[in-house]
């Protein structure tokens, strides 16, 4: 039965395709109906509706009778493509025996093409090329298949060309895909080994456990164990999404499915656990992963107090299927209780912010991120800080150490002196550089991360008009010359503004600071000095005037009604600031150290 | 009693007026969000005869203290309609012995014999939109007069007027402190009993705004605060400031007194605003459909407000506080001065004899902002 069965991803660079090619396999092999069919339609949530991005890894399980007349089930697993999520993809792929590497036409392999291929490879996946969007006027598939064979090693003339779009090439990679990728190697007769590859929170059925048994089979309402949490559940359904969920009876050694067990906790359930039989146990797990960590830490606080517990519950619930979600309580003497909030990167917490705000209709005040610096103690002991609040104070610290990652842009060769001056303004250094065709070049660097994960990316694609692509991973913790810049408005340092930042960046961060600022607090009755200092230097200020005027010129005759309403409504956008001391502060202040550009110099 | 007598703006609160909107213009100014229409003039008999209708199908009132005939461009009428709306106003409701008829003008219609056709009709004060006595300031404004031909057209108005009133418009961006001064100087030199002077507001949704948004310069909020002073300063030498952008030598002007005391008055024609019995009510703001609802013999409502309550309260407090004489305390008041004691601190605001007082007159809307979201005591 195995050998009938293949179980692979879909892997590729952002936008090169992968959900509308998992569409596509989807249509052809029938299992939605084109009355049934929209656009992206793994990408469920409504968040990575409108934005096209998929968050969320999905497995679907396809039947696609293939040209020798037998019936083959293929295990599809959509994955995300941002480097926030990348932690997604190595995860799906442990579930796989193959990976179809997608990549656009028009535009080449790029950085998470590179990036998802070498996970691939240290996974152990056959990899089955594809160039997407041949339909594209200015597809060029020579050139991007020449880029493959350049990564992959082979031949470029055996890369498969097709549109997602119009569906030219899907039988042929269908076919590719049953021929090329091995069947799944596990042991039908051996106990169950099951891998947990992914779960999620369902309010009807409890946490859903997505699955690839490994040897064994498990049938439905036999007692089952999780392997590293030692917890034992019924498997009280067992079903496979196509992308409907079917209820099934028994899943075995090569396949892939959903486990439900009742757990109502998302946190009960280990993502990289192992499920075995309590009837019959293996001996060994298979093995797992690491924990995906958080990269920046920010904080959030409701905008009214009130709304404390309700964030938390809400946070809670997110949580339930957002694993790599990790909060603790924080407390600001400018916002109240909150939480100290880590995301796997911007694009995460963005989302996470507009989730909590949009699904749980809170009002957030969310201070700037930071990453997590390390403090050595003069008694030795090292801390780990996750907010500029925590530094203590720098006559008990013996050395301080940020981050670093190493960071793969891939871009026209044109742009290595713009790339390269922009990697030295963020502290970075060239650690490799390789020409992967003779107009494009695939450069390392060694960066501290706080300088890549805000705006890097950003720089990076108005240098090189957007034809640069970036990924990045973290290589550990690197000594730094690091200062914490203090903001005080009249007066008084408001810890929510702190952040922590390389000494030779310092002045131009605090002046950058100090002018956003400026903009962005709007006039009170009174002056307000603003300032940035290092410790007890101020290196930077400047002052919002008092406000003078605050009158409407006319009553507008007898239309008392419309003046009434405007000035309600202007009211209205004052609940949006934040008391600090006796300085209405909006809350957009609290994130304005994103918007100061310390790249320059 | 000197303008900003307090006594004066109490007892505009039991005063009886009237308002008739005019909504033509013969072009709209950029800056203006009044309803007004240009090149309908073709309308301006039919208009009449509705307003005339919808004066004779309100309920019984008055005698009338006040009546304010405003625009869009009233001396555009001919004048013996302006003097078939004022009978129509005095056959329904009669008028007071001392009734106020206040009309707004614009400079290019006045002269010696329209002054004394509107004096004829019944018009007892002429308000007049000269804006400014600068040319650069007029042009940019948009409007169809020059500062000479304002002048002489005040000058007849005041042949045959008692009481002749200017608008001025402060604080254009092309506007220099000079220019401001100099159309001051000649304002104290013209011999009129009252001036408003009104600070450039880009009111949304008009040419003005859309110019700003692409970048046309907005005024200055620090600038219009030095004018504002600076006005004050120097029409004080001839006048009383009694509201925030309103100055008279002896009498303000009656209508505004009224409203802004809380106090009650019919409304007629295009968007007009009335209150009454703690109502306010709206009009359709669009002329065929004005027109064709009143043709019909129906109320031009477009809407009404019951006003009762803290809302009434706020209201009072609102309106009041512009006032140089200042609003009775009373609940209200009461309120404010309790939740937020740092405005008496600040001196933005001060009690006195039983009555708060905007001693900051150009913070004036941050104490009202507080005042119209405050809740009523427990
Ligand atoms: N012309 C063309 N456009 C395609 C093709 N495949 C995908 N697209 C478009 O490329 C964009 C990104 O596709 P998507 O499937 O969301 O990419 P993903 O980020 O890799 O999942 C969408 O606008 C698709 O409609 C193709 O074969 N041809
Ligand atoms: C209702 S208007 C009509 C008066 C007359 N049609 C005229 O324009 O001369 C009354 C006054 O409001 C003032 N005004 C109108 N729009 C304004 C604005 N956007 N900003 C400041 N004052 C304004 C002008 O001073 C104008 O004279
Ligand atoms: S400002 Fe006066 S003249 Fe100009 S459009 Fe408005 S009402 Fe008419
Ligand atoms: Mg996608």
């Amino acid at each position: 039965m195995s050998d009938r069965i293949r179980n692979l991803s879909i892997i590729a660079h952002i936008d090169h395709g992968k959900s509308t090619l998992a569409d596509r396999l989807m249509e052809y092999t029938g299992a939605v109906t084109e009355r049934e069919m929209r656009e992206q339609l793994l990408d469920t949530m409504d968040l990575e509706r409108e934005r096209g991005i998929t968050i969320k890894a999905q497995s679907v399980r396809l039947s696609y009778e293939a040209d020798d007349g037998q019936e083959y089930q293929i295990n599809l697993i959509d994955t995300p493509g941002h480097v926030d999520f990348s932690y997604e993809v190595s995860r799906s792929l442990a579930a796989c025996d193959g990976a179809v590497l997608l990549v656009d036409a028009a535009q080449g392999a790029q950085a998470q093409t590179l990036a998802n291929a070498y996970l691939a490879i240290e996974a152990g996946l056959e990899i089955v090329p594809v160039i997407n969007k041949i339909d594209l006027p200015s597809a060029d598939p020579a050139a991007a298949a020449a880029e493959i064979a350049a990564i992959l090693g082979g031949d470029p003339d055996d890369v498969l060309g097709v549109s997602a779009k119009t569906g030219q090439g899907i039988k042929e990679l269908l076919d590719r895909i049953v021929k090329q990728i091995p069947q799944p190697s596990g042991d039908p007769e051996a106990p169950l080994r099951a891998l947990v590859f992914d779960s999620y929170f369902d309010t009807f059925r409890g946490v859903v456990c997505s699955i690839r048994v490994v040897d064994g089979r498990i049938r439905k309402g036999e007692q089952v164990l999780f392997m590293a949490t030692g917890d034992k559940h019924a498997a009280n359904e067992l079903a496979v999404s196509t992308p409907r969920i079917i209820p099934i009876t028994e899943l075995s050694a090569g396949e892939v499915g959903l486990l439900i067990t009742g757990v109502k906790h998302i946190d009960q359930i280990r993502v990289g656990d192992t499920v075995t039989l309590v009837a019959n146990p293996a001996t060994e797990p298979l093995e797992g992963y690491d924990e995906p960590k958080p990269m920046v830490f920010s904080g959030l606080f409701p905008s009214d107090g009130d709304d404390f517990e309700r964030l938390r519950e809400a946070l809670e619930k997110l949580q339930l299927n957002d694993a790599s979600l990790v909060w603790e309580p924080e407390t600001s003497r400018a916002l109240g209780f909150g939480f100290r909030v880590g995301f796997l990167g911007l694009l995460h917490m963005e989302i996470v912010r507009e989730r909590l705000e949009r699904e749980y209709n809170l009002d957030l005040v969310s201070t700037a991120p930071s990453v997590a610096y390390r403090v050595t103690l003069t008694d030795r002991s090292v801390m780990e800080i996750r907010s500029p609040q925590d530094l203590p104070d720098l006559s008990s610290v013996v050395e301080l150490e940020e981050p670093y990652v190493r960071a793969m842009i891939i871009a026209p060769s044109e742009y290595i002196g713009t790339i390269m001056e922009l990697v030295q303004s963020r502290r970075g250094s060239m650690h490799h550089m390789q020409y992967l065709t003779p107009e494009r070049v695939e450069l390392i660097y060694e960066l501290p991360l706080a300088e890549v994960v805000f705006d890097f990316f950003d720089h990076l694609k108005s240098r090189t008009r957007g034809y640069a692509s970036l990924d990045y991973e973290p290589v550990g913790y690197r000594v730094s010359d690091l200062v914490k810049v203090d903001i005080l408005l009249a007066g008084m340092p408001v810890d929510a503004f702190s952040t922590i930042t390389h000494r030779a960046k310092a002045v131009m961060y605090g002046k950058g600071m100090v002018e956003t600022l400026r903009e962005l607090i709007p006039r009170q009755l009174f002056d307000v000095p603003i300032q940035a200092a290092i410790g007890s230097h101020i290196i930077s200020r400047e002052t919002v005037k008092a406000r003078r005027k605050d009158v409407l010129a006319k009553c507008y005759g007898g239309d008392i009604s419309r003046k009434r309403k405007l000035l309600e409504k202007q009211k209205e956008g004052k609940k949006r600031m934040k008391m600090v001391g006796a300085v209405e502060v909006p809350q957009e202040a609290f994130v304005a150290a994103l918007r100061v550009d310390t790249s320059d110099r | 009693m000197r303008p900003d007598s307090a006594r004066l703006a109490d007892l505009a609160g039991q005063w009886r007026s009237a308002y008739i909107h005019i909504p033509f213009c013969a072009r709209v100014c950029p800056y203006c969000d009044f309803a007004v229409v240009a090149g309908q003039d073709d309308l301006v008999q039919r208009y009449h005869r509705a307003v005339i209708s919808e004066i004779e199908m309100s309920d019984e009132w008055g005698p009338l203290d006040a009546v304010f005939i405003g625009g869009g461009t009233p001396s555009r009428l001919p004048p013996e309609l302006a003097g078939s709306m004022i009978e129509a106003l005095d056959s329904k409701f009669g008028l007071a012995s001392d009734v106020e008829i206040s009309m707004e003008a614009n400079p290019e219609d006045i002269n010696a014999t329209s002054s004394s056709a509107f004096s004829k009709a019944g018009v007892s004060r002429l308000s007049m939109g000269v804006q400014s006595f600068d040319d650069v300031v007029l042009r940019e404004l948009g409007r169809q007069h020059t500062s000479d031909q304002a002048q002489n057209a005040v000058a007849a108005a005041q042949a045959v007027f008692p009481r002749v009133s200017i608008d001025l418009i402060y604080g254009h961006p092309v506007e220099t402190n000079l220019s401001w001064e100099q159309t001051l100087d000649l304002t104290l030199a013209l011999g009129i009993d009252h001036v408003s002077a009104y600070s450039l507001t880009v009111e949304l949704g008009t040419p003005l705004s859309r110019a700003v948004t692409n970048g046309y310069p907005a005024p200055d909020d620090d600038v219009q605060a030095d004018r504002w002073e600076r006005a004050a300063e120097r029409l004080e030498e001839r006048f009383v400031r009694y509201e925030v952008s309103n100055y008279a030598t002896e009498q303000p002007c009656r209508y505004n007194l009224a409203t802004w005391a809380q106090g009650e008055y019919e409304a007629f024609g295009l968007g007009a605003h009335g209150h009454r019995g703690g109502i306010r009510t709206r009009n359709l703001r669009r002329i065929d459909r004005y027109m064709e609802a009143v043709e019909s013999g129906k109320r031009p409502l477009a809407g009404e407000t019951v006003v009762s309550g803290w809302d009434r309260e706020q209201e009072r407090l609102m309106l009041g506080l512009r006032r140089a004489a200042g609003v009775i305390t009373g609940p209200g008041g009461r309120r404010v001065l309790e939740l937020h004691p740092e405005f008496v601190k600040a001196g933005i605001v001060k009690e006195e004899n039983g009555r708060i007082v905007v001693v900051r007159t150009l913070l004036t809307d941050t104490i009202i902002r507080e005042v119209l979201t405050m809740p009523p005591p427990e």
